[in-house]
């Protein structure tokens, strides 16, 4: 059952003895040490698994070790560039976008997909893009501040 | 026993506490320096807190001034999101003259720390801070009077009074080159002190710290993944557990086969106490191996569900407790014009916190680790060790970061469940409930009726109030408001009757959630009967209470409220009460979609008078989170059961509130620097769903006597409108 599987993990190319069944969850937690990705509901309803799979947001609690394959994945351990935070998780900081912080790094890389696809959003479309992730501290509003001030440091604007 | 006996006491058992340091080791654990631990149990600031800690030995808090110069702040207060891993430090830096930068504070470490009753109550800050701010400035005066010896020369005898404190840098008022630091002063000493009862706390105006906004210090760990909860923990040879559940509470096993599971490669199946359950090196195996396993249960009935039961909650309420007496109610039928009799339902709810009740243990030894999330690492250290038949001594809670807790993790019957697997096995367990089990365990919010009979007189003024409440509990049931005749009763059920279905308990802000819901939807229903502006209505029964009054002012400014008679199509509402010591009022501007039922929250305005505000910025976030959790009681949450079987089993069909709710929030404190602090965490969470119910009134001219304010329930008020 055990088989090789090769992708990008967090920029370094990796290859894992694993069982491709894995939940890729569980996988990132458990295998790998990246404790970053959050188990909150098992069924894709709550985001805090949330992970870039060849830049796209998916629910790592969904999803296979297998369908990992060949991509690049990056999880929130692998966002910082060269020890200088990503504009999203900087944007977080100044805004006190976090309490708890359980549900923060889904957040977070939800937010660095959304603004990959479109980096100048409305906050409708910001909305729009972040309403499947879940908080239960009530942090929506500064998230929402937090990603439209990153958009505007990714597209060469002001930084944070 | 005296006070110094006790902390020496207490002081030598820490010393030869888990893992047997003796004084020395912990001395030198700590880095050295000086270490006070301070009893504060005869100040009356600290009220029933205080009869607690002196229970347990006397001792608050530890402070620790290391050679460094660093100041270590020893709680057994938890970070769950709430903010006292930034607040706390600020207190403690003001009344000690230090730089906020150079304190570190340890949490919750049941070796370490002192004893402390929990995380919960908005307790953090309004009891413990003021203990731990009593303690700091108490340590001051010990440091000045080392000062003065030191820097006293044969010439001039300085005395405290003659010095000055700046950034943990003692020197004299008129000359700062004769200086000493808080460092040097303490360099290999160690000093045990008690707090005198009469602390010379800061006052405002002398305040550096406190009162200006700081970012949570943990923002740095959160936003990279570095946070550790207590899932996050991996030791060599851990096993994943999963634990055999039955389908309703109550059930009782009546036969298991475990024989799907055991084959597969590495599964145990392990008994311990009452529990089954299954464990694997791998949580996804453990997982396939739970669903192999068969039982047969007797489950137990209790005819029950969601739609009745709120009027078994008033047949089976019959041990009357009066809450509140005054004048006549007889007398006040009398005087009344207009009567009102209206019943108020508020369903069970689920704290929900993103991270489940987790847990990870490990025994060395005859001592046993634990990592919970949880909000109560002693009652917690005490469930276990009972349950494991060990001394408490040799258990040690470890608590690292919580992902939320709201109540529901003041019980963490996770850790005792890890730490039986742990002692049964020998191995390191970890245990991460699922949401399905998150629901089925957790400690919900009690379901409540509440009957209110009430009457105006000619003039409009409310002439009588007969409040009755049924299974909810007290905290906001009795009236702020000016009423001559008013009576508050909670009727509970005989101890011997099972009155709940499942499992209750704490629910941020509880119970005031739903007195505050049925008070404040019922003084808008006079208002409307009497003609009168519902701020208006509010006041005319606030003639005495000026702290409440100036509440309301402040918000209503602040919102731009004008008077008008309700229904006045606006959609404007109006919720005010008292929680955790913090007057507090919410205004909100709605729209409903009469068609669908939609209710939109467009802004929120939160006014506040809370005493001393720590972390102004800290205060607003607690104030926006409640805004925001708040409209999910309010608007969608609802646990749907059948006996005692939960029905609700993941966030698919209990929704909580989502990114697309949130209205502009905007917080209005009131300047009460020089007032002792209030709680922050929960107050502003009782208003949402009074403000709500009554914006929909006043949009729609229909009133909901039921939470949540679903889109059917709008819509079968408004046909009934």
């Amino acid at each position: 059952m055990i088989e090789t599987i090769q992708l990008e993990l967090n920029g370094t190319p990796t290859k894992l003895e694993i069982d491709p069944s894995t939940i890729l969850m569980w996988a990132l937690r458990n295998e790998l040490g990246l404790t970053g990705t959050k188990f909150g509901c098992g069924l894709g309803f709550c985001g805090s698994c949330t992970i870039l799979l060849d830049d796209e947001p998916v629910r790592s609690c969904m999803l296979a070790v297998s369908d990992a394959a060949g991509k690049k994945l990056t999880t929130i351990e692998g966002l910082a560039k060269n020890g200088e935070l990503h504009p999203v998780q900087k944007a977080f900081i100044k805004n006190d976008a976090q309490q708890c912080g359980y549900c923060t790094p889904g957040m977070i890389l939800n937010a660095v997909g959304l603004l990959l696809k479109n980096p100048e959003p409305s906050r409708k479309e910001v909305i729009e893009g972040m309403e499947e992730n879940l908080c239960r501290c009530g942090t929506y509003g500064r998230i929402i501040e937090s990603i439209q001030m990153a958009g505007i440091e990714m597209k060469g604007g002001v930084k944070i | 026993m005296k006070r110094e006996d006790r902390i020496t006491e207490l002081l030598s058992k820490d010393m030869n506490n888990p893992w047997e340091m003796d004084r020395r080791d912990f001395m030198r654990k700590l880095g050295g320096g000086l270490i006070i631990a301070f009893a504060v149990s005869d100040m009356t600031l600290l009220g029933s807190c205080a009869a607690e800690a002196d229970e347990k030995g006397g001792v608050n808090a530890y402070l620790k001034i290391g050679q460094d110069g660093r100041v270590t702040l020893f709680t057994g207060k938890i970070e769950m999101g709430q903010g006292p891993i930034t607040s706390l430090p600020m207190m403690l830096a003001d009344e000690l003259d230090v730089n906020l930068e150079s304190v570190d504070i340890i949490m919750g470490d049941t070796l370490l720390c002192p004893y402390d009753q929990g995380t919960y109550g908005s307790l953090s800050t309004r009891k413990y801070g003021q203990a731990m701010r009593a303690a700091a400035a108490e340590a001051k005066a010990i440091l000045l009077k080392m000062a003065a010896a030191e820097l006293s020369t044969n010439n001039s005898q300085l005395v405290p009074e003659q010095l000055q404190v700046i950034d943990g840098i003692v020197s004299l008022k008129t000359d700062n080159t004769r200086n000493i630091s808080y460092a040097d002063l303490t360099q290999g000493k160690e000093i045990l002190e008690t707090v005198t009862g009469k602390p010379s706390m800061k006052k405002a105006s002398e305040m550096k710290v406190m009162g200006n906004s700081r970012l949570h210090v943990d923002a740095e760990l959160k936003v990279t993944g570095q946070a550790k909860y207590s899932g996050d923990m991996k030791l060599p040879g851990m096993m994943f557990a999963r634990i055999v559940r039955p389908p309703s509470l109550g059930a009782k096993m009546l036969s298991i086969d475990t024989s799907g599971a055991e084959a597969i490669e590495g599964v145990e199946i392990v008994e311990a106490g009452d529990m089954v359950a299954v464990i694997h090196e791998s949580r996804d195996i453990a997982d396939v191996a739970i669903s192999k396993v068969k039982a047969e249960w007797e489950e137990e009935t209790m005819e029950v569900d969601d739609k009745n039961i709120f009027d078994h909650l008033v047949k089976n309420g019959t041990e009357v407790r009066e809450l509140k007496t005054k004048g006549s109610l007889d007398k006040g039928k009398e005087n009344s014009t207009q009567n009102f009799s209206q019943e108020y339902h508020d369903p069970y709810i689920a704290h929900a916190p993103i991270e489940n009740h987790t847990a990870t243990a490990v025994f060395e030894g005859e001592k046993l680790k634990i990592w919970a999330s949880c909000q109560t690492p002693y009652p917690t250290q005490e469930d276990v060790a009972e349950a494991l038949g060990i001394s408490k001594e040799n258990v040690r809670m470890m608590q690292i970061f919580t992902g939320g807790g709201f109540g529901g993790k003041i019980y963490n019957p996770q850790a005792t469940e890890v730490a039986l697997l742990a002692q049964k096995t020998k191995k390191p367990i970890q245990l991460t409930w699922t949401r399905e089990e998150e629901f089925m365990f957790d400690r919900l919010r009690p379901a409540a009726t509440i009957i209110i009979e009430s009457g105006l007189d000619a003039d409009g003024k409310i002439a009588m109030w007969d409040y009755q409440l049924y299974a909810g509990g007290r905290r906001g049931a009795t009236t702020f408001y000016d009423i001559p005749n008013q009576l508050t009763n909670q009727n509970n059920a005989p101890r011997n009757v099972t009155l709940h279905p499942f499992h209750t308990g704490a629910w941020r802000g509880p119970s005031n959630n739903t007195n505050t819901f049925a008070r404040e939807s019922h003084m808008e229903l006079m208002a409307a009967a009497a003609g009168k502006d519902a701020l208006q209505f509010r006041l005319d029964h606030l003639e005495k209470d000026e702290k409440m009054t100036k509440v309301l002012k402040a918000g209503a400014e602040k919102f731009g409220w004008t008077p008008a008679k309700g229904p006045s199509g606006r959609g404007y509402g109006i919720a005010c009460g008292i929680d955790a010591g913090t007057y507090v009022a919410v205004f909100v501007e709605i729209d409903v979609d009469k068609a669908s039922g939609h209710v939109q929250v467009r802004r929120a305005v939160v006014s506040q008078n809370m005493g001393l505000v720590v972390n102004p910025q800290g205060v607003i976030i607690q104030a926006e989170g409640c805004v925001i959790m708040g409209l999910g009681y309010t608007l969608t949450e609802e646990i749907e059961f059948e006996n005692r079987k939960m029905l609700t089993r993941n966030f698919d069909t209990y929704e909580i509130p989502k990114f697309s709710w949130t209205p502009q929030i905007e917080v209005v404190l009131i300047d009460a620097q020089d007032d002792p602090p209030q709680g922050g965490g929960e107050p502003a969470i009782i208003c949402m769903g009074g403000a709500v119910a009554n914006a929909i009134f006043d949009a729609t001219g229909a009133r909901l006597y039921q939470q949540p304010l679903t889109p059917a329930r709008i819509l079968e008020a408004l046909a009934k409108a």
